[in-house]
């Protein structure tokens, strides 16, 4: 058996969701290649050689991979397909938007977002935003799978895998990129982050929303926030925690003015430790949390930040 | 422009799902259903593109049960033209959904399918990106915003680190995330004119496809509870215990 991981990497920098996902592919149990799809990425090829488990890096370098699009990743995937029983991505935007493409054009059924491995045709996933946990058989002959990475730990470092730069993919294609709005920030990324602090609706407004911020900077912490506070606009898309949004599982997961909605708790719950700061004894996010302070989150936040 | 959207009946946003006893599934007996949120984002785009004078026809697809129906009406209340129920009672899976989808695409002569990014239920975000792999159709996937020029489409994409742009030549599909609009409340009106509008009522059957399923499912659990775990009196008392699990 041999499995195709794709890998999550800014054309510079392998992430860690890579690292992941081999661990995923790895209890799956086979061969394991690794491709990395983009432009100039000679770097990521040397850091993909190096994770354990892995037999190949196959690399394709071209301008039409750059940002990843939809049709370019799958003229380059779909091919490669006949020499592999199962390709595995991590579940981010990235591959969350190509891979239906791969495993529709493969006449196969994905299976999105699993948090565990049974063996290699079963696999256990969240469903209804993580308020139940399916396990489920594929019977199709190849399998097209993307892997909640924050259910995995991060394969090592000590492979030493050759890597070799495979043909450019046909086109042309009928997307093109235009640009990107990314949040600038020089805190940790949300889903790779040890401790997150993340704001809701009980915050009031995108200036108030500063005091979750200064937090964030005392503690090096990445900053997330509820579907209400996006939705109010206090912050970016991106910056959602959630089952429509992000996944994460940090050692320390901050919920302030967060009633913890399903929807949240789904985003979160893998998380080590919780605390939820908020001024309603009676809000779900205490169900789940660790540590809870009923307080006004204007006074506890301040506070909080002085003392640390 | 002809514009399809397809809709599904989930189990509603609000209500928690119940794993049944058996472990067979989620308990959907006697529970409320509604339009799964993202395809009522579709909807409220679709209307807002025939208000605007872009789309030419709006049709609302829904494969399901009988009750599938209900869930057309309501995007017909919100003001979309026509509707067509591919009825079934097995649930079936995106790739299958996709299969239909597509020969209804070229059926009806479709420029533009708008899908939700996910269903609630199943949570797979498939069936929008293997229906424009199938017509060989760019797509716009996690749409932010839409605006049309010419024969393009430019969309502006939620992915995680912020917003992405991208161009697509006409026909495409879209999928929407939350933030694309703010869906409408049928008026009275809108619901007794809606009473009258038509739905096409066709069966898997009629397409030609292969709807098996490929996937089956072993078990469905209850997720791993966490436990409620100590209400802390202050915030030294917060910052002691964090420093205790050794976290900051």
């Amino acid at each position: 058996m041999a499995i195709l991981v794709v890998a999550e990497h800014d054309n510079e920098t392998l992430k860690d969701a890579t690292h992941k996902t081999v661990t995923a592919a790895a209890a799956m149990g086979g061969d394991i290649d690794i491709l990395v799809a983009g432009k100039g990425v000679k770097d990521v090829m040397a850091q993909a050689a190096k994770i354990a488990g892995v037999r190949h890096v196959l690399a394709v370098d071209h301008e039409s991979l750059r940002r990843q699009l939809a049709e370019s990743m799958q003229e380059v995937i779909v091919p490669l397909m006949s020499e592999y029983d199962a390709v595995l991505a991590p579940d981010t935007t990235t591959h969350k938007n190509y891979m239906p493409r791969v495993a529709a054009m493969l006449d196969v059924m994905q299976i999105s977002s699993i948090t565990g491995v049974v063996d290699a045709k079963t696999f256990v996933r969240p469903i209804y935003a993580g308020n139940a946990m399916a396990t489920v058989k594929s019977g199709d002959a190849k399998q097209v799978v993307t892997v909640r990475t924050t259910a995995f730990d991060a394969a090592g470092e000590t492979g030493s895998a050759d890597a070799k730069t495979l043909a450019d993919p046909s086109g042309p294609f009928k997307s093109e990129y235009v640009g990107e709005e990314l949040s600038e920030s020089d805190r940790p990324e949300l889903t790779a982050a040890k401790i997150v602090v993340s704001g809701g609706r009980g915050v009031g407004s995108a200036e108030n929303f500063a005091i979750i911020e200064k937090l964030a900077d005392k503690l090096g912490a990445a900053v997330g926030a509820s579907r209400a506070a996006v939705d109010a606009g206090y912050v970016p898309n991106d910056y959602q925690v959630g089952q429509t949004g992000k996944a994460v599982a940090p050692e320390l997961y901050m919920a302030i003015g967060i009633s913890g909605a399903i929807q949240h708790l789904a985003g979160m719950k893998d998380s080590k430790v919780i605390v939820a700061i908020n001024k309603d004894e009676e809000a779900p996010i205490f169900q789940v949390a660790d540590y809870g302070l009923v307080a006004d989150l204007f006074k506890a936040v301040p506070e909080l930040e002085a003392a640390l | 422009m002809k514009v399809l959207i397809p809709v599904k009946r989930v189990l509603d946003y609000n209500v928690k799902a119940r794993v049944k006893a058996d472990q067979s599934g989620v308990d959907l007996a006697n529970v409320k259903m509604s339009m799964n949120p993202f395809d009522e984002i579709s909807v409220e785009q679709a209307v807002r593109l025939q208000e605007a004078g872009t789309a030419t026809e709006t049709i609302v697809v829904s494969i399901g049960p009988a009750k599938a129906q209900e869930t057309i009406r309501t995007a017909l209340a919100m003001g979309m033209d026509r509707g067509i129920h591919v009825q079934t009672d097995d649930d079936l899976e995106p790739l299958a959904v996709a299969k239909i989808l597509k020969a209804l695409v070229e059926s009806e002569a479709i420029d533009l399918v708008i899908a939700g990014k996910q269903a609630i239920d199943g949570d797979n975000g498939a069936t929008g990106s293997m229906l424009a792999a199938m017509l060989g159709w760019p797509q716009g996937t996690f749409a932010n915003s839409m605006e049309f020029g010419g024969d393009s489409l430019t969309v502006k994409r939620e992915v995680d680190g912020g917003l992405q742009t991208v161009k697509l030549s006409l026909p495409a599909v879209v999928t929407t995330d939350l933030r694309l609009n703010e869906p409408r409340y049928a008026s009275l009106p809108n619901i007794m004119k809606a009473k009258k509008k038509p739905i096409d009522a066709k069966t898997p059957a009629d397409f030609g496809v292969d709807t098996a399923p490929r996937i089956t499912t072993v078990k469905v659990t209850e997720p791993e509870a966490r436990s409620a775990g100590v209400k802390v009196e202050d915030v030294p008392a917060l910052v002691a215990a964090l420093k205790t699990e050794g976290v900051i």
